[in-house]
């Protein structure tokens, strides 16, 4: 199994470290020669969307990413990552790649005094610590988005087929399961399953 | 909000740093300079009255900004807003949390409230960055509660050789306290002036417990590249992009160069044609070393 790694901007080594851990394959993508190899998965991690979607394009790698994305390459979105995968940001006219039919809200608890930690419970997965920072949420879901997690009645988890987008950061919670069942979407898709939820 | 949240605010102020890392966060004085450095791929931005290279060249005490001015660039932009306080001025860093800023720098930049204390940084919800030249220095600062490090380097100079000094010195340091026996790191936690703790967790991880970044003298893509290259997980540009010739371009190439700092070709062509570079001080000149404030 060969993960790629957004790796333009923000936490991509944490999630590295815990695919790592799980036995998986990492490789970081910072430009466009980076994704000539085996693609199993592809994370997409948190830091600053703005930032991200920018160099997403300036780099070359917006096509070749959506497209992958598009023929249903497993993805695994966190925070920015999910804002990056959107098709809709609420309050403003872009988005990024634009492949899960969901409406986001960026920054939506505020500025970094408005971060929080739960526990709550993630279908498919059970009860799992949750690091919110400065974090977006699902503001709509459409067409077959299976939601997958709700704090405070606010949707912070969501599935579409081969893609996985979380408001949290299960990358610096310690807690591995996330990653485990994201591995088990890879290994589904790479054995020409269908990605529809487990 | 329940205590498990209140225990985990430091833990959550750690995060936002590493959700920083990989980016560069850049000075800016008006909303106007911080939309530019949004769309040139800030990834934060520090909001101050004066640039340090304006700071050194005015003279005089330089405090905490604004708050209306502050707020102003908290309106513009979507990215995290810091500002500074002077070091120890607790009160300057109350008023800073009460505006709900991102992250307070407590920085030597501004002239020093108080030559023995620092704040303590533990009595705050909102994250603090601190500068460190050496290991001693950054546990220190990490001790009162700093959740975020950065090299001082030396502010508005334009030079980057304090800042390699300072990045060199912290890793050297980290090598040699990895490479210690345990019985030996009692005696490194006292003569390094920090908890046992904190010198325990560089032996087993060879690294700061919070992420670290290059500042202080930054004014190229090169320069960003080469502070990566060193171990920074990130850089802060302060005077070199808004007292360059074209701010824009040179705060998109600088982004660029520290996404990509190891590709030699790339940083060449972000390199080209950046028009005039911030004018610079070389250290021997300066009659003001910032870097020596709070230690």
């Amino acid at each position: 199994m060969r993960i790629g790694v957004l790796a333009v901007q923000g936490a991509f080594a944490e999630h590295e470290q815990v695919l790592r851990a799980l036995g998986a394959k990492c490789f970081e993508i910072r430009q466009q020669a980076d994704l000539s190899g085996q693609l199993d998965g592809l994370v997409l991690p948190g830091g600053e969307s703005t930032v991200m979607g920018k160099l997403l394009r300036e780099l070359g790698l917006f096509q070749p990413l959506w497209e992958k994305i598009e023929s249903g390459l497993p993805v695994l979105a966190t925070c920015a990552g999910l804002i990056l995968l959107a098709e809709k940001i609420s309050g403003e006219e872009g988005r990024h790649l634009g492949t899960l039919p969901v409406t986001v809200k960026r920054n939506a608890y505020g500025r970094q005094l408005g971060s929080f930690y739960t526990e709550a419970e993630m279908r498919h997965i059970g009860t799992i610590p949750m690091h919110f920072i400065r974090a977006p949420y699902v503001e709509e879901v459409r067409n077959g988005v299976e939601v997958l997690a709700e704090v405070d009645g606010r949707v912070v988890a969501v599935q579409y087929r081969n893609q996985l987008g979380l408001s949290f950061h299960p990358e610096v919670s310690g807690d591995t399961s996330v990653h485990r069942y994201f591995l088990h979407m890879c290994k589904d898709a790479g054995e020409g399953g269908h990605f529809s939820s487990i | 909000m329940d205590n498990r949240t209140e225990k985990s605010r430091y833990e959550l102020n750690k995060e936002l740093a590493q959700m920083l890392k990989g980016g560069v966060i850049m000075d800016v004085t008006t909303p106007e300079q911080a939309r530019i450095a949004q769309e040139a791929g800030a990834c934060a931005v520090m909001a101050l009255e004066r640039i340090p290279a304006d700071i050194r060249a005015a003279g005089g005490v330089s405090r905490m900004s604004d708050p209306a001015m502050i707020k102003g660039i908290q309106g513009a932009v979507s990215i995290p807003v810091m500002a500074k306080c002077r070091i120890g001025h607790f009160a300057e860093a109350q008023i800073l949390e009460a505006i709900e800023i991102d992250y307070i720098d407590e920085s030597e930049v501004l002239s020093p409230a108080d030559d023995v204390y620092h704040i303590d940084k533990t009595q705050f919800k909102v994250p603090f960055v601190c500068g460190a030249r050496d290991l001693g220095e950054a546990l220190r600062r990490i001790a009162e509660g700093a959740s975020m490090i950065r090299t001082k380097g030396e502010p508005g100079t334009g030079d980057v050789i304090q800042a390699v000094r300072h990045m060199r010195q912290m890793n050297r340091e980290i090598a040699r306290v990895r490479s210690m026996r345990e019985d030996e790191l009692f005696e490194c936690a006292k003569e390094l002036q920090v908890p046992y703790d904190l010198v325990k967790y560089v032996h087993e991880n060879g690294r700061l417990p919070v992420v670290n970044f290059a500042a202080g003298g930054v004014a190229t893509p090169a320069d960003a590249a080469l502070m990566m290259q060193l171990g920074a997980e990130g850089v802060f540009v302060g005077s070199g992009i808004f007292k360059s010739g074209d701010p824009q371009k040179r705060a998109a190439a600088i982004v660029k160069a520290v996404t990509n700092y190891k590709d030699a070709k790339l940083l060449a062509e972000l390199s080209e044609n950046l028009g005039e570079a911030m004018v610079g001080i070389n250290e021997q000149e300066i009659a003001l070393l910032m870097a020596e404030r709070g230690k």
